[in-house]
C-alpha cells in the first residue's frame, strides 16, 4: 500500500513538474519578446530625447556634426521595398495562380513549388554575392545606354534582389488562399459557361483578395528588414536618392555599416532607434497580415 | 454569330492567360536557375583539397582555404541547436495541449512577432545582452542569435504536428493510467516526430546562411577554433568579407563557400523531404 | 492562475532590470572570459588601412611563436569602440583618438604607431593613365563640384592624357575610417569649403558618390566600376594593379606616393603621445597625404578579468610589431617607422603598466 502511495506521489510530483515546465517555456518566450522590445526602445532612450520628432524628417545623417537624421535612410528602405514589391506583385500573383489553380497537383506543380521553396532558401548574403557580380554589370550596361553614372549599384539593382527574394513569401500565402476557393463557387461559374479565365478574375481573385492582399503584407514586412543583400547592393550613401538609379541606404543597411563602430552615445544610439522603429513596423505589418488571414480563414 | 464572336474572344482571352500566367511563372523561376547554374560553375573550379583544409592566408597571398569557417558554421550550429531545439519542442507541446488560454495566445503573438524580427535587429539585441556583459565577441553569442531565429518555426511546426495527431492516442494511453508527463514524453512527441524533425531541419536550413546576426557576435576568426567563449569564423561570414574586397582570390574563395552552402541547404531539404515521407506515421 | 501571475511578472521584473543596468550603462564592468583573455590568442580589431600589414606580420608571428592574432579589420572607428567597450585586446585605428574621444572613454588609452602608410587616390579609366591632382581639383571632385572627367580643370593639369566624357562616380567608405579621417584631414587643411563641410572625421557626411566598406571595398568597387574614383592605401592599389595619382604637396611639387615619399613626410618633430597629423608635410618631396597607424591599448592592463598573462602576450606582440614586425612593411609598400618614431614607441610600451608595474 505505502509502495503505491509513494510512487503516486512521485508521479504527481513529476506531473507538477512537467506542467510547470511547459507553462514556464511559454512565459519565457513573451518574457524574451518583451525584453527585446525594451532593449530597443531603452538603448534608443538617449537619441529619442535628443532628436525628438526631428530623427525622422532631418535629411542629414552626420556623425562628425552629431547630426542624426534618418529621413535618408527611411526614403531608401521605402523606396526600396515598395519598389520590390510592385516588381514582383505581378509574378507573385501569377505564380500562385498557376500553382493554385491550374496545376494543383502533379510533377509540374512539385517542380515548381520546390523550385519556389528553394528560392526562399537562398541566403540573403548569396543573393547580394550574386547580385554584385551578374546584376550589378547589367546594371551599369544600362545605365551607360540612359546616359547616367554607371555605378551599377543602387535603388534598382537592390529592389530587383529584394523582389526575387520575396517572392517566395508572397506566393506560399496566395497559393494557398487561391487553392482554398470553394469548388461550388467555381463550378457554378463554369457551369454557367464562364472560361476559366473569368472564373480566375470574376470569382477566385475578389474571394481572396484579402488573403492576397495578406501575402503581400508579409512579403513587405520581409522586405523591410532585409539586410545584407541590400548592403551589398544598395551604394551605401548618406544622401536622399534622386532617382531609382541612385545610390541609397536602406535603415537596416545603415545599421549593419556603422553599427560595430559607432562611438558616442547618441550615435549609437540613434542606430538603435533605427533598429527600435524596424522591430514596430515589421511587427504592425506582421500582426495586420496575420489578422487579415485569421479572418480570412474564419 | 454575334455570340460566336464573342464566345471565340473570350476563348482566346483564356488562351491568352494561361500564356501569361505559365510564361510568369516560368520568369520567376528563372533567378533560381541563374543563381544556381552561376555559383556552381563558379565555384566548382574553387573547391579543392586546399580549400577544405587550409587556413586563410594573410591579404594578397593565394592558397587559401575556409576550412575554419566550415568548422566554425558547423559549430555554431550546433550550440544553436542544443539551445533551440528542446526550448522549441516544449514550447510546441504547450501550445498544442493548452489551445485556448490568454498565456497561449500571448505566446503565439510572440513566436509571430519572433518570427518577423530583422535578423540584424537580432545582432543589436544579442550584442547588448550577451556581448557586452560577457566583455566580448564568442561563438556562443552567435549561437543564441541563431537559436533566437530558429525557435519560432521550431515552435510552430512541432504545435502543427502535435495537433494533427488524433485526440484518441492520448486518451486511450491516459485511459491505460499513463500519467500525463509520460503520455505527452513516451507517446505523443514519438508519434509526431517526422513533422517535429521536419521543422527543425528545416530551421536549421534558414539560418545557416544568416549573417547579419553573426556580424557583431561571431565577429570572425582567421584561425581554427573550438572554442565557443571566443570569436569564430563562419561560412556566411567569410562569403560577406570576401565578396566585397577587391582580391579575385577572395572570390574565388567566396564562389566555393556559397556553393557549399547552398548545397548544404538542399541536402537539408531534400532530408526534410525523406523525412516527410518514410517517417509518415498514419493514423 | 497564481503561479503563472507570480513566475510572470518575477522574470519579467528580474530580466527587464538587468536589460536596464546593463543598456543604460556604457561602462559596463561585468566579468567573464573573453576579457580575461587567453595569453596564446590575442584579439584586435579595427583599421583596414594596415590590414594586409598586420595580417602578414600576425601570421610570421603564430609561425614563430605559436601565438594567434584574431584581426577583424571592421574599420578604425570599430577598433576604438570595441577597445572602449573592452571586448578586444587591442583596437587599430589610423585616426587618432580625439580628446573628446579620449575623455569618454572608461581609462587612459595610449597610441602606439605600427607603420607608416599613404592614402592615394585611385581610379578606373580606360587604359588606366597616370593623373595628376592638385589639391583645389581634388577637393571640388569629392565635394561633386566636378562631375566629369574631361572637365577642363582636369584636362589643364594632364596635357596629353585623353579623358573620356565620362561621369565622375566618387566612392567613399560607408563604415567609419581612419582612411577617411587622414583623407579628409589633408582636405580640410588645403581647401577652405571642404574644412567647413563635410570636414574632418571618420564618418563624413559625403556631398556626393558611392560608399562602401573598408579599403577592401572602396578598392573592388573601383576596379569593377568605369569612370570610378576613390581614396584607398597605397598597399591596395599596388595588389590590384591599380593606378595611383601623383599629387601636388605642399612645396609645389607633383609626387607619387612612395616608402620614399611616405617617410620623408614622417621626418618632423614628433609628440610624446604620437597623436600627430603628417598631411600636407612641408617636405619638398614628401607626399602630402600620409599618416601613421596606431596600435590602441589601455595605459592600465589590469581591467575586468585580464590576467597578467594575458597582457604581457598584448604587450609582447606590439613590441614584436615595431620591431621585427618592421621588415615586412616594406615589400607590402607600407613605409617602416622612422627611428625616432620607433624610439617614441618604446616609451610609450614602457608606460603601459599593469597594476602599477611596467610590463616591458
Amino acid at each position: 500500500m505505502n509502495e503505491i502511495a509513494f510512487q503516486a506521489k512521485q508521479i504527481n510530483l513529476k506531473e507538477k513538474v512537467f506542467k510547470k515546465t511547459l507553462t514556464l517555456s511559454a512565459i519565457t518566450v513573451v518574457v524574451i519578446l518583451l525584453a527585446i522590445f525594451f532593449t530597443l526602445l531603452i538603448n534608443s532612450m538617449p537619441s529619442i530625447k535628443a532628436l525628438g520628432g526631428k530623427f525622422f524628417y532631418d535629411k542629414t545623417w552626420d556623425p562628425v556634426a552629431d547630426e542624426y537624421g534618418a529621413l535618408p535612410f527611411l526614403v531608401g528602405t521605402l523606396l526600396t521595398s515598395f519598389l520590390a514589391l510592385i516588381i514582383s506583385t505581378p509574378f507573385s500573383i501569377a505564380v500562385a495562380i498557376f500553382l493554385g489553380e491550374y496545376y494543383k497537383k502533379g510533377v509540374v506543380a512539385e517542380i515548381f513549388k520546390n523550385v519556389i521553396d528553394l528560392l526562399a532558401g537562398i541566403p540573403s548574403v548569396i543573393y547580394g554575392f550574386w547580385g554584385l557580380f551578374v546584376l550589378v554589370p547589367i546594371v551599369r550596361t544600362i545605365e551607360l545606354k540612359l546616359n547616367l553614372p554607371p555605378y551599377g549599384v543602387g535603388i534598382f539593382t537592390s529592389s530587383v534582389i529584394l523582389a526575387i527574394m520575396i517572392l517566395p513569401f508572397s506566393v506560399s500565402l496566395s497559393r494557398q488562399v487561391i487553392s482554398m476557393v470553394p469548388s461550388h463557387l467555381k463550378e457554378a461559374a463554369y457551369s454557367l459557361g464562364a472560361t476559366r479565365f473569368e472564373v480566375i478574375t470574376k470569382i477566385i481573385i475578389p474571394y481572396t483578395k484579402s488573403g492576397l492582399f495578406a501575402g503581400l503584407l508579409l512579403a513587405l514586412g520581409r522586405a523591410l528588414g532585409e539586410t545584407m543583400a541590400v548592403t551589398m547592393l544598395i551604394g551605401n550613401t548618406h544622401q536622399i536618392p534622386t532617382g531609382i538609379f541612385s545610390p541609397g541606404n536602406t535603415m537596416a543597411s545603415v545599421i549593419a555599416n556603422e553599427f560595430s563602430e559607432a562611438t558616442g552615445k547618441i550615435y549609437t544610439s540613434s542606430l538603435i532607434e533605427m533598429g527600435l522603429f524596424l522591430f514596430v513596423v515589421v511587427t504592425i505589418i506582421n500582426i495586420l497580415g496575420k489578422q487579415v488571414i485569421k479572418r480570412f480563414t474564419l | 454569330m454575334q455570340i460566336e464572336k464573342q464566345i471565340a474572344h473570350r476563348n482566346k482571352k483564356n488562351k491568352i492567360f494561361k500564356g501569361v500566367i505559365i510564361a510568369g511563372t516560368v520568369i520567376s523561376t528563372l533567378p533560381l536557375l541563374l543563381i544556381l547554374f552561376y555559383i556552381f560553375r563558379q565555384g566548382i573550379t574553387a573547391i579543392n583539397w586546399q580549400f577544405f583544409t587550409n587556413l586563410p592566408k594573410p591579404v594578397g597571398e593565394t592558397g587559401g582555404g575556409v576550412s575554419n569557417a566550415i568548422v566554425g558554421s558547423i559549430l555554431i550550429l550546433l550550440v544553436s541547436c542544443v539551445i533551440a531545439i528542446p526550448v522549441g519542442i516544449i514550447i510546441g507541446i504547450y501550445l498544442s495541449e493548452v489551445a485556448k488560454s490568454r498565456l497561449a495566445y500571448y505566446c503565439r503573438l510572440a513566436v509571430d512577432v519572433l518570427q518577423g524580427i530583422p535578423s540584424i535587429v537580432i545582432g543589436i539585441i544579442i550584442y547588448e545582452w550577451i556581448v557586452r556583459p560577457m566583455g566580448g565577441f564568442s561563438a556562443f553569442s552567435g549561437s543564441v542569435a541563431l537559436a533566437l531565429m530558429m525557435l519560432p518555426s521550431i515552435i510552430k511546426s512541432t504545435e502543427e504536428t502535435l495537433k494533427l495527431l488524433p485526440e484518441s492516442l492520448k486518451e486511450a494511453s491516459l485511459a491505460l493510467g499513463v500519467p500525463y508527463y509520460k503520455t505527452i514524453l513516451k507517446i505523443i512527441v514519438p508519434s509526431g516526430l517526422s513533422g517535429i524533425m521536419t521543422g527543425v531541419i528545416l530551421s536549421i536550413a534558414r539560418v545557416i546562411g544568416e549573417t547579419a546576426p553573426l556580424l557583431f557576435t561571431a565577429f570572425g576568426n582567421p584561425f581554427m577554433s573550438t572554442d565557443i567563449f571566443r570569436p569564430m569564423s563562419s561560412l556566411p561570414l567569410i562569403i560577406f568579407n570576401y565578396a566585397t574586397s577587391p582580391y579575385s582570390d577572395w572570390h574565388q574563395l567566396a564562389w566555393g563557400a556559397s556553393m557549399l552552402l547552398i548545397l548544404m541547404i538542399l541536402i537539408l531539404n531534400i532530408i526534410t523531404k525523406i523525412v516527410q515521407r518514410k517517417w509518415k506515421v498514419q493514423f | 492562475m497564481n503561479f503563472k501571475k507570480m513566475v510572470f511578472s518575477l522574470l519579467a521584473i528580474c530580466i527587464t532590470v538587468t536589460f536596464i543596468s546593463c543598456g543604460g550603462n556604457s561602462n559596463n564592468n561585468a566579468s567573464d572570459n573573453s576579457s580575461a583573455g587567453n595569453k596564446n590568442e590575442i584579439l584586435g580589431a579595427g583599421a583596414t588601412f594596415p590590414y594586409p600589414f598586420y595580417s602578414k606580420v600576425f601570421d610570421v608571428y603564430n609561425t614563430e611563436k605559436g601565438i594567434k592574432v584574431n584581426y577583424q579589420s571592421i574599420g578604425s572607428g570599430g577598433g576604438i569602440k570595441q577597445l572602449q567597450n573592452k571586448t578586444v585586446d587591442f583596437g587599430a585605428s589610423d585616426a587618432p583618438m580625439s580628446d573628446e574621444e579620449l575623455s569618454k572613454s572608461p581609462a587612459p588609452i595610449v597610441h602606439i604607431p605600427s607603420c607608416l602608410g599613404a592614402v592615394i587616390i585611385t581610379y578606373n579609366l580606360p587604359d588606366n593613365p597616370s593623373l595628376k591632382f592638385t589639391p583645389e581639383v581634388l577637393a571640388d571632385i569629392f565635394l561633386g563640384k566636378i562631375k566629369k572627367w574631361n572637365d577642363a580643370k582636369i584636362i589643364a593639369m594632364n596635357p596629353g592624357v585623353k579623358l573620356p566624357d565620362l561621369s565622375i562616380s566618387v566612392v567613399h567608405r560607408s563604415d567609419g575610417s581612419g582612411t577617411t579621417y587622414i583623407f579628409s584631414d589633408y582636405l580640410s587643411k588645403v581647401n577652405a569649403e571642404w574644412n567647413t563641410k563635410p570636414g574632418t572625421g571618420k564618418s563624413l557626411d559625403w556631398p556626393t558618390g558611392l560608399g562602401a566598406k573598408g579599403n577592401e571595398g572602396v578598392s573592388g568597387l573601383v576596379k569593377q566600376t568605369p569612370g570610378s574614383i576613390g581614396y584607398v592605401e597605397l598597399v591596395y592599389a599596388l595588389q590590384n594593379k591599380m593606378p595611383a595619382a601623383a599629387l601636388q604637396n605642399k612645396s609645389g611639387n607633383f609626387v607619387e606616393a612612395s616608402l620614399k615619399s611616405s617617410s620623408a613626410a614622417a621626418a618632423i618633430d614628433l609628440p610624446a603621445d604620437m597623436r600627430v597629423s603628417l598631411t600636407n608635410t612641408a617636405a619638398p618631396d614628401g607626399y602630402p597625404i600620409c599618416s601613421f597607424t596606431y596600435l590602441l591599448v589601455y595605459k592600465d592592463q589590469s581591467y575586468n578579468n585580464r590576467t597578467e598573462a594575458s597582457a604581457k602576450a598584448t604587450m609582447d606582440l606590439i613590441n614584436y610589431v615595431i620591431h621585427e614586425g618592421q621588415k615586412y612593411a616594406q615589400p607590402l609598400g607600407y613605409a617602416p617607422l622612422p627611428d625616432a618614431a620607433v624610439k617614441k614607441a618604446e616609451e610609450i610600451l614602457k608606460s603601459v603598466t599593469f597594476n602599477s608595474k611596467p610590463l616591458l
